[in-house]
């Protein structure tokens, strides 16, 4: 169990626990904030980025690993196919059945449209399921979307583009109401008040939770609500690459069984991607809490057709990932830890932050606690600091813990640890793609009818995402999607289905000199042991 | 070097790292996961699993994300088991005691085995909320099921045919959507942005240039 060096320190984080409590530590200046990030942040880092030698965002910077797959071999290159001939064929064709996904389906359907989901593992295996702290949204009286969007603004270093953000603070209230009303489990008060904690860098009190299963709760009955529709497609169903018609519109994809390794073709009139991050590429060698599938597929379909990337050398390190046990490295822990009252606590037993600074500056506080201030716990694995969980009972009443954090206490409890009574050790974890396809308003990327929505959209956030907005923008992004895809499919005439732009994108690595052999969208991660 | 246990995946033996998890014990031995493997974190209920250790007469169940393994562990995954779910417009049921005896009248069968309950990774009261769910007690059975993962354990265990996700899914809807207290403040502010109350102050917002935007985030009154 813990080591010598683990018990030692904990002592000092459980003496000092009541001086902790009772002082508030300092928010950071603008102007500190600033030099922490440049120097502590992974994406000021100068290795683990490449730039882009091809594709439409040439001389771009992204991540080595993303550079890779962006720029690989398609995986249809030296498949024979029959084009004319189609498998499936739907109005809207939507890739990935996660939050955004199921979202964009049920519109679709309910403008009355022959929706298509494909995923490649199964609906609901997506990082929506595990986002556990909460849904932002300005609903109480002395919120606004105005305030909401200054603090997203502000949280996303001002690189947000503004009319997304716009509308996803607009539409936010909406989309909540939305999910009550399929019957998503809000926490409320006895008069129906939606219970309201703080997020990171949040000025008001807009985080609504399910405890801490709010993704898993909206992800099981956004699914339960596409079965009941009857809405086709598959599971175990990849999407490889894209179809393009004569004139260079999305008119379906090539996809591929997951298992028997068969290939089909599903065309449609409009074609979305929601095909969510990036965690499993595991840019700079860090763990990542993310779902199994999260390898930036649709990124790379979307480059591969001429669809343009916005911040895609931006991610987000979750400032809370288990450092110990080593069972549950990198798995996440929810900032409504934080919310709830822990404070981040150095080997010392010092609250040497304030707790709910924005992710990008908690991660780099913890980094340099843990690398320059040399004020971090060996965890055999490299350093941690406590998250001292113990003060939410203590401040908020016994009990709290159990009932507001169920998923964490039971993730612990499995290894014998008891969060309500022994501080847990974090470091951060590769947790979310900032940046993504480019879309306008409508959801539509440069490429007509292909719309993108969820993490595989970029710009809404800027440079650094707020808690809780990102179980926001898959539903109001993914509804959108589905909305204008639908609408659109309306005005459509399928035309002849090519991969012309395959073909290009071939001899575009041919010319740029570029012989690596990477299949791409990677699919899936591979962690069987290399002997 | 870490210490070394016996596992038999699908019967057969491989010597893996005693730390590991069933999951990482799994890719260890060299399987690349398709099935049976989701969020890796215990939410999903993907890699539902049966286990017995060797000399041991219980069958045990386990995620395999979240189990350590151990010496002579005989593992089997489970990572699909097809659950009975009905359809239905949720606009259009009540939050009554017809429900269930129409959609899923099986839970009336109920034989008060338990199993569901001891099969049950998540540790949740399985056989109870099935109870409520018989009495229409849509509130006490979402209460009681919120933690479930669907993984479909406890269905593979009952005699009775009882696909218990399916049905708590069903409690847990009508109890959010009926049950629950209406959000009187969210109903509000959502016809006030319908009705373009929120439009001014948001565009008023959107027209400052960055540096009048800096000055506002930065000395913003933050809510106790």
């Amino acid at each position: 169990m813990f080591t010598q060096e683990m018990l030692d320190s904990m002592k000092k984080v459980e003496a000092a626990r009541a001086h902790n409590i009772a002082t508030e530590p300092r928010r950071m200046t603008a102007e500190e904030k600033e030099e922490l990030l440049k120097h502590y942040h992974p994406d000021y880092k100068e290795e683990g980025f490449t730039h882009l030698s091809m594709g439409p965002n040439a001389g771009d910077k992204v991540p080595e690993e993303l550079c890779e797959l962006l720029q690989g071999k398609s995986r249809v290159e030296d498949l024979e196919l029959d084009l004319t001939k189609a498998d499936y064929e739907a109005d809207v064709l939507i890739i990935g059945g996660g939050g955004a996904g199921s979202s964009a389906a049920i519109e679709a359907d309910e403008a009355g449209c022959k929706a298509m989901i494909v995923t490649k593992l199964r609906i609901g295996d997506a990082n929506t399921m595990m986002a556990e702290g909460g849904i932002q949204a300005a609903d109480k009286e002395n919120d606004s979307p105005a305030q909401h969007y200054l603090d997203a603004m502000g949280g996303g270093h001002y690189a947000n583009v503004p009319e997304l953000l716009k509308k996803l603070v607009t539409e936010g209230p909406g989309a909540v109401q939305w999910l009550n009303r399929l019957g998503v489990e809000f926490d409320k008060a006895e008069d129906g008040t939606m219970i309201t904690t703080h997020g990171g860098g949040t000025s008001r009190k807009r985080m609504h939770a399910a405890a801490d299963y709010s993704g898993a709760e909206i992800m099981r009955t956004l699914r339960d609500e596409v079965l009941n529709r009857r809405i086709g497609g598959g599971d175990f169903t990849s999407a490889i690459e894209l179809l393009l018609d004569e004139q260079g519109r999305a008119t379906g994809a090539v996809l591929q069984n997951m298992e028997t390794g068969e290939i089909l073709i599903a065309r449609a009139k409009t074609v979305i991607i929601a095909t969510g991050g990036a965690g499993r590429l595991h840019y700079q060698g860090f763990p990542t809490s993310n779902h199994y599938g999260a390898t930036a597929d649709g990124l790379v379909l979307g480059y591969r057709a001429g669809a343009k990337l916005l911040y895609a050398d931006t991610l987000q390190y979750h400032p809370t990932g288990v450092a110990y046990p080593q069972q549950i490295f990198g798995a996440l822990v929810t900032e409504k830890v934080r919310s709830m009252g822990a404070k981040l606590i150095n080997a010392n037993g010092e609250a040497f932050m304030h707790p709910l600074e924005t992710r990008d500056v908690s991660a780099a506080s913890i980094i340099r606690e843990c690398s320059d201030r040399g004020n971090g716990v060996d965890t055999g694995a490299g350093k941690a600091v406590w998250l001292d969980t113990p003060m939410i009972d203590q401040i908020h009443g016994e009990g709290t813990l159990e009932k507001r954090l169920p998923g964490m206490l039971r993730m612990y409890s499995k290894y014998g640890i008891d969060i309500r009574k022994t501080p847990i050790l974090v470091y951060p974890t590769l947790h979310y793609q900032n940046g993504g396809l480019q879309i306008t308003p409508d959801g539509q990327t440069c490429v007509e009818n292909l719309f993108v929505a969820g993490e595989a959209v970029g710009g809404i956030h800027g440079r650094n995402r707020l808690m809780g907005n990102s179980l926001l923008d898959v539903i109001v992004f993914g509804r959108n999607a589905g909305q204008h895809a639908s609408a659109k499919a309306k005005e459509v005439t399928l035309g002849k289905a090519t991969l012309d732009h395959v073909q290009r994108f071939a001899k575009e690595r041919e010319e740029k000199g570029i012989h690596t052999q990477t299949l791409s969208p990677k699919l899936l991660p591979d962690y069987t042991r290399k002997v | 070097m870490a210490e070394m246990v016996n596992v038999f995946l699908m019967g057969k033996r491989y010597e893996v790292p005693s730390g590991l998890t069933i999951m990482g014990a799994m890719e260890y031995a060299g399987y690349k996961l398709v099935r049976g493997c989701g969020c890796r974190n215990g939410f999903c209920g993907a890699c539902a699993t049966v286990y017995r250790i060797k000399g041991d007469r219980e069958l045990k169940t386990a995620l395999a994300c979240q189990t350590t393994v151990q010496d002579n562990m005989y593992v089997a995954t489970l990572p699909f088991f097809p659950l009975n779910k009905e359809l239905y417009d949720i606009g259009k049921l009540r939050p009554d005691e017809q429900v269930m005896m129409q959609l899923y009248p099986e839970i009336y069968a109920c034989i008060g085995c338990n199993a569901c309950t001891k099969a049950c990774p998540q540790e949740l009261n399985v056989m109870q909320y099935i109870a409520y769910a018989q009495r229409g007690d849509f509130k006490k059975c979402a209460e009681l099921s919120f933690d479930c993962v669907m993984c479909g354990i406890c269905s593979s265990r009952c005699p009775a045919g009882i696909s218990h996700p399916q049905v708590a899914m069903l409690a847990r809807r009508l109890n959010g959507k009926y049950i629950a207290p209406e959000a009187q403040h969210l109903t509000k502010r959502v016809k006030e942005i319908e009705d373009g109350e929120c439009a001014k102050a948001l565009e008023a917002i959107m027209n400052k240039p960055v540096e009048e935007l800096k000055e506002l985030y930065n000395h913003r009154e933050i809510e106790e």
